[in-house]
């Protein structure tokens, strides 16, 4: 019983959770976007969820709420090299250079211009420059997965780093994650928050990785894939992928003075 | 945040959202800044400290949440100055706060032990509210993040008259209020599951 649940359990665990889904839809239920927090194929989630329902704010009631505003970076927090991942010691990093490039947006479509984006990743072979990581992947001396940048007028944000690996976890018996990007973004309401991962077109490891699918709605799965732009490629440099980020939750409908 | 495409305000909502992803384990050398749980300018009159623990189902802290506090000045205004993770231009790290400035929002991690700490300013009040400050809580494990409220016992009457406070029973409300410990320091736990479970905040 103790035994490490095999890939099998966990694909069967996944698919039944897409059946779930499914039928919820087919009976009317509302597009789920974001995933379920008492996700079970992704077993650290098993003790860490809450049991009861959120309490609800309806914020077109209240224009007061600390949350519909949002804390303020600037040029203070965000060095320029701070979003080049490729510059940060004396060396280059080992892997395949790429360009991460998108727009900011809110759920109007809306640029959100001047918010902190941050990023972390694994190096090419898929090893993070953490303390805690146990994979025995070599570390590289010239690279730390680190970056954060702020969105220019458009809500464009631009990074420049090497493709990570995929890497092995512990959810299960061989467990791999597909090759990805952490991003925690900001938008101007802190109620629009958005900690998520970018992943890179094409990867087999989509279909057997239960943090991916736990967005168990297609279209919304997608969107957390990259699109290869051959125009964002730099010549002689580096490849382009192009990824949009949209912020859900509720904004301020009147605009702050001075944001 | 399970909006539909056509659901609030009848505006546009024509863009459909990114999904939530968790933080993972691996946030520990990109997210926290030093200095992320000292908010409060050094040696403000109006300086408080919250500290508690993350726990989990079975009652264990975890040692590896992060908890976003954003909170408003002792009049009750918004901070609008950046600054919270000053940038060294010259060597690339950080420079930590520049010690005069309030821009009310801190980052911290929990420690080994689970155990977590805020030095901020006394929050002042805004509209109809009791004052509070916002919790953002991440977590290996936690696909979408929690929001929650952290209020001061303070002035019982504010806390009475609170509209999220008003609307809950007696020991759910209990999970939004820090218990004094004096000397201007409280104590707030987070309870992710169970017993006790902290109340959690939709923002719609
Ligand atoms: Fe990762």
């Amino acid at each position: 019983m103790t035994d490490a649940p095999t890939q099998a359990d966990i694909d069967r665990e996944i698919a039944a959770a897409h059946a779930a889904y499914q039928r919820r839809t087919a009976d009317g239920a509302p597009v789920e976007h974001h995933p379920r927090r008492d996700y079970a194929p992704y077993r650290s989630s098993a003790l860490r969820h809450p049991l009861r329902p959120p309490v609800t704010i309806d914020v077109s009631r209240d224009p007061e709420l600390v949350e519909l505003s949002s804390p303020a970076f600037g040029d203070r927090d965000v060095t320029d090299v701070d979003n080049d991942l490729t510059r940060q010691h004396t060396g280059e990093p080992i892997g395949e250079r790429i360009t991460v490039s998108g727009r900011l947006l809110d759920r109007d479509g809306r640029p959100v211009t001047g918010q902190l984006v941050e990023i972390w990743q694994a190096n090419a072979a898929g090893r993070y420059a953490h303390r805690r990581e146990q994979h025995d992947a070599p570390l590289d001396p010239h690279f730390t997965g680190v970056g954060r940048t702020l969105t220019d007028a458009e809500g464009t944000y631009r990074f420049t780093t090497v493709r990570p690996g995929p890497y092995p976890w512990r959810n299960h018996l061989n467990a791999w994650r597909p090759a990805h990007i952490h991003f925690s973004v900001f938008g101007t309401a802190f109620t629009q928050r958005l900690v998520t991962q970018m992943y890179f077109p094409h990867d087999p490891l989509f279909p057997h990785d239960p943090i991916l699918q736990s967005v168990t709605d297609d279209a919304a799965r997608q969107r957390l894939v990259a699109a290869y732009d051959h125009n964002l490629s730099v010549p002689e440099f580096s490849l382009g992928y192009r990824w949009d980020i949209v912020l859900d939750g509720p904004r301020a409908t009147w605009t702050e003075e001075g944001r | 945040m399970t909006h539909g495409a056509h659901d609030d305000t009848g505006g546009a909502r024509t863009a459909l959202p990114t999904p939530s992803h968790t933080v993972g384990p691996f946030y520990g050398h990109a997210l926290p800044f030093p200095g992320g749980e000292d908010i409060a300018p050094l040696g403000h009159p109006d300086g408080i400290t919250v500290h508690g623990y993350v726990l989990d189902g079975a009652g264990r802290p975890l040692p590896d949440a992060l908890l976003e506090v954003w909170g408003p000045d002792p009049r009750g205004a918004v901070p609008a100055v950046d600054g919270s993770m000053r940038r060294d231009p010259a060597r690339g790290g950080h420079l930590g706060r520049n010690g005069v400035e309030f821009t009310g929002f801190g980052r911290i991690q929990t420690d080994a032990d689970g155990h977590w700490y805020v030095r901020t300013l006394r929050p002042g009040a805004r509209g109809r509210h009791a004052p509070y400050l916002s919790v953002c809580v991440f977590a290996r494990g936690l696909l979408v993040h929690l929001f929650t409220r952290i209020h001061l016992p303070d002035d019982p009457a504010a806390l009475a008259a609170d509209p999220l406070l008003s609307r809950l029973d007696a020991d759910r409300r209990d999970t939004l209020i820090a218990v004094a410990e004096g000397r201007a320091a409280y104590r707030f736990d987070i309870r992710l599951q169970g017993e006790g479970e902290t109340v959690f905040l939709e923002f719609q």
